[in-house]
């Protein structure tokens, strides 16, 4: 049933379909869809003209000269941060919500951590018309209030989760009883390159245009490819889109950046991929996870919200077994000291999950070209930033 | 006698219309009073026990199972202390334990599969290992006499039902709703045409559970043609709930029991 002809399940050892039964037969009417529709001329132009008209494609390559003249070699910004509603998770939830309605699914959930995913879906229901409920943690909703808002003015409900650390994999794990429930009238748009079989693919497919343009631009701008391209790994959504176009590009150098938090060393960070360790099942599939000695899924750490999460998508778990892709950590202080950099260097307010992939270039200079995903902007972040940078100040 | 035996003698000795498996939550609250519990299962006229382990991302369960399982992880619960619990239980009735796939893969799927099986554990329920991803856990537990226990939905397939019918041991957990483990006011109206299917696709009796909250829905159950009933969240909130979990649980499964005979 699956497999032959059907979308890829794993990368080598990891992805499958880790879920409670009553989802199975969703997951292959969703992977159906999905074959089906990728290879339809009209759903393929109803997105890209979405994509470029309401949301803002192709994105700017930019030379981030004062940057590349900080640290030394020449640095590109793929400006993911311009599109509309601050973040490339507009193409992912425009393409699902799309494939949504073609299948006749008027309800959509979603998870969200730094809110950015729950804003995208609840603007691509709103385009759509459909219903849209967005489950996030209580903690993430007290450090991400601005796009709390932004999602309840375009008419989506808002689901706190208290379970847990009240952050991003509950409320994942809440989206997912969610569909469980569900399931007949509701379609997941997941946020990151993780979950179940064909959530990887699709998530991947959908996202590929960052690293589709990006190549294209940059033989134009420069006539050949650039020697690394990095960029911030939560789930790893606008990293795979931005790694896979030059997969086949061997001497091409693909970095993710994941979140140190506190350090690896002390344990409280974001960095499954990083940290090592042996492999588990989070939301639906195998991959790089932390975890105790037992199983039980440890509490992920970052200042950033988007990168607050034990897991990691399948297929970087395979990239990086595979030796194609190498993955970093970045603390939090680091973090929040590039957010600030970058801002008064270049005039660009960049996420704090982005910020990430600019703190390791700044600390890790290249002498060739580099192509770093600036995958959000950042206005979200200023209050937590702020508290962050002088507590003594009160919150918004 | 192997694991598959015993739950078949289980359900075959049953003097209930359907075999009753009241779910407990290992080390809720604690090691102790879950063991206590199990006991009182056992005195209430529990024909079989499904054990769950805690774990901290369970997604097939609703509030109060998750609730009752993050409690059992702070105050201390691991596989081996609730594999302790088993061990004591099985020598009363028939254990089949209920896992999440990651803590099975962490252990390793064949040591796991001894492990219960050293315990004396009958059969084992894995809610989130799909038969796609089941075939290294299945062998494992053949080859120690365990009975792996699928699940089918009442969104699975008549094709797909039958792979699983296929490939069941012990019995076929047969979910009542689409949705997660909690109470209902309602029960299902199509509970008799899953359980009906169910049973043409499998040679084993067909357990249904998922939201039996009451000595009426036990019984419906079994006039909708369950060979077996497996109440949960119903028992691990009156054990919640209760200064006297033991007793006020001992109560209920004899209420359940009796809605059975």
């Amino acid at each position: 049933m699956k497999a032959q002809a059907g979308l890829q399940h794993r990368f080598g050892p990891y992805g499958g379909q880790y879920v409670p039964e009553t989802l199975m037969p969703a997951l292959g009417e969703l992977e159906a869809a999905w074959l089906e529709a990728r290879d339809d001329p009209a759903f393929v132009d109803r997105l890209s003209v979405l994509l470029r008209d309401f949301a803002g494609r192709p994105t700017p390559l930019y030379l981030a000269e004062r940057f590349s003249e900080k640290v030394g070699g020449t640095v590109y910004f793929k400006r993911e941060d311009l599109l509309h509603t601050g973040a490339h998770k507009i193409n992912n939830a425009l393409g699902q919500a799309l494939l949504a309605q073609r299948m006749g699914k008027s309800r959509i959930i979603a998870e969200t951590g730094a809110g950015q995913h729950g804003v995208a879906t609840a603007t691509a229901c709103a385009l759509l018309g459909l219903e849209c409920i967005v489950y996030m943690g209580a903690e993430d909703i007290r450090r991400q209030m601005p796009n709390v808002e932004r999602m309840q003015l375009l008419g989506a409900a808002i689901s706190p989760v208290e379970a847990g650390s009240g952050t991003l994999k509950d409320a994942v794990s809440e989206a997912i009883r969610d569909w469980v429930t569900n399931v007949a009238t509701t379609h997941y748009i997941i946020g990151s390159a993780v979950g179940p079989a064909p959530y990887p693919v699709l998530v991947r497919d959908l996202q590929r245009v960052i690293g589709d343009e990006a190549r294209s631009q940059m033989l134009q701008r420069t006539g050949r490819l650039p020697d690394r391209v990095i960029a911030c790994v939560g789930g790893g959504s606008n990293a795979i889109g931005a790694f896979i176009p030059f997969a086949d590009d061997k001497e091409v150098e693909l970095i993710g950046v994941e979140a140190a938090g506190e350090g690896i060393a002390s344990g409280r960070h974001g960095a499954p991929l990083t940290a090592g360790g042996k492999p588990g099942v989070l939301h639906g599939s195998l991959s790089a996870v932390l975890q105790d000695d037992e199983g039980q899924i440890a509490e992920a750490h970052s200042v950033s919200a988007g990168l607050d999460y034990p897991g990691s998508g399948p297929e970087h778990a395979w990239l990086r077994e595979s030796g194609r892709a190498r993955y970093v950590a970045v603390t939090d202080d680091d973090a929040l000291a590039a957010f600030t950099s970058i801002a008064g260097l270049e005039g660009i307010i960049a996420a704090l999950e982005s910020s990430h992939a600019l703190a390791w270039v700044e600390a890790n200079p290249g002498d060739g070209i580099d192509l770093i995903c600036l995958s959000g902007r950042g206005d979200k972040d200023l209050a937590e930033v702020r508290q962050r940078l002088n507590p003594s100040t009160s919150g918004p | 006698m192997t694991g598959v035996e015993i739950i078949a003698a289980a359900f075959a000795r049953s003097d209930k219309r359907a075999a009753l498996m009241p779910y407990l939550m290992g080390g809720f609250p604690d090691i102790e009073k879950s063991l206590a519990i199990g006991h009182a299962y056992a005195d209430g006229g529990a024909d079989l026990i499904e054990l769950g382990i805690p774990y901290s991302d369970p997604l097939a369960d609703g509030p109060v199972i998750q609730a009752a399982g993050a409690q059992a992880l702070r105050a201390g619960s691991t596989v081996a202390s609730v594999l302790e619990v088993a061990q004591e239980l099985a020598g009363r009735l028939p254990v089949v334990v209920m896992c999440y796939a990651n803590l099975v893969l962490s252990r390793g799927q064949d040591q796991f599969a001894s492990a219960l099986a050293q315990a004396g554990v009958s059969g084992l329920i894995v809610p989130d290992l799909p038969i796609e991803e089941a075939p290294t856990l299945l062998a494992a537990c053949d080859d120690r006499g365990v009975a792996l226990v699928p699940l089918v939905a009442p969104t699975t397939p008549d094709q797909r039902m039958a792979k699983i019918g296929s490939r069941a041991r012990g019995f076929l957990y047969t979910v009542a709703v689409t949705g997660t483990t909690g109470e209902r006011s309602q029960q299902p109206t199509d509970l008799a045409a899953v359980v009906k299917r169910a049973r043409r696709y499998t040679d084993v009796p067909v357990a249904v559970g998922f939201g039996i909250s009451t000595p009426q829905d036990a019984d419906g159950a079994a006039q909708a043609g369950a060979q077996g009933v497996i109440v949960g969240t119903r028992l691990v909130r009156a054990a919640a709930e209760s200064k006297d979990p033991a007793e006020a649980v001992r109560a209920l499964v004899s209420d359940f029991a009796g809605a059975l005979r």
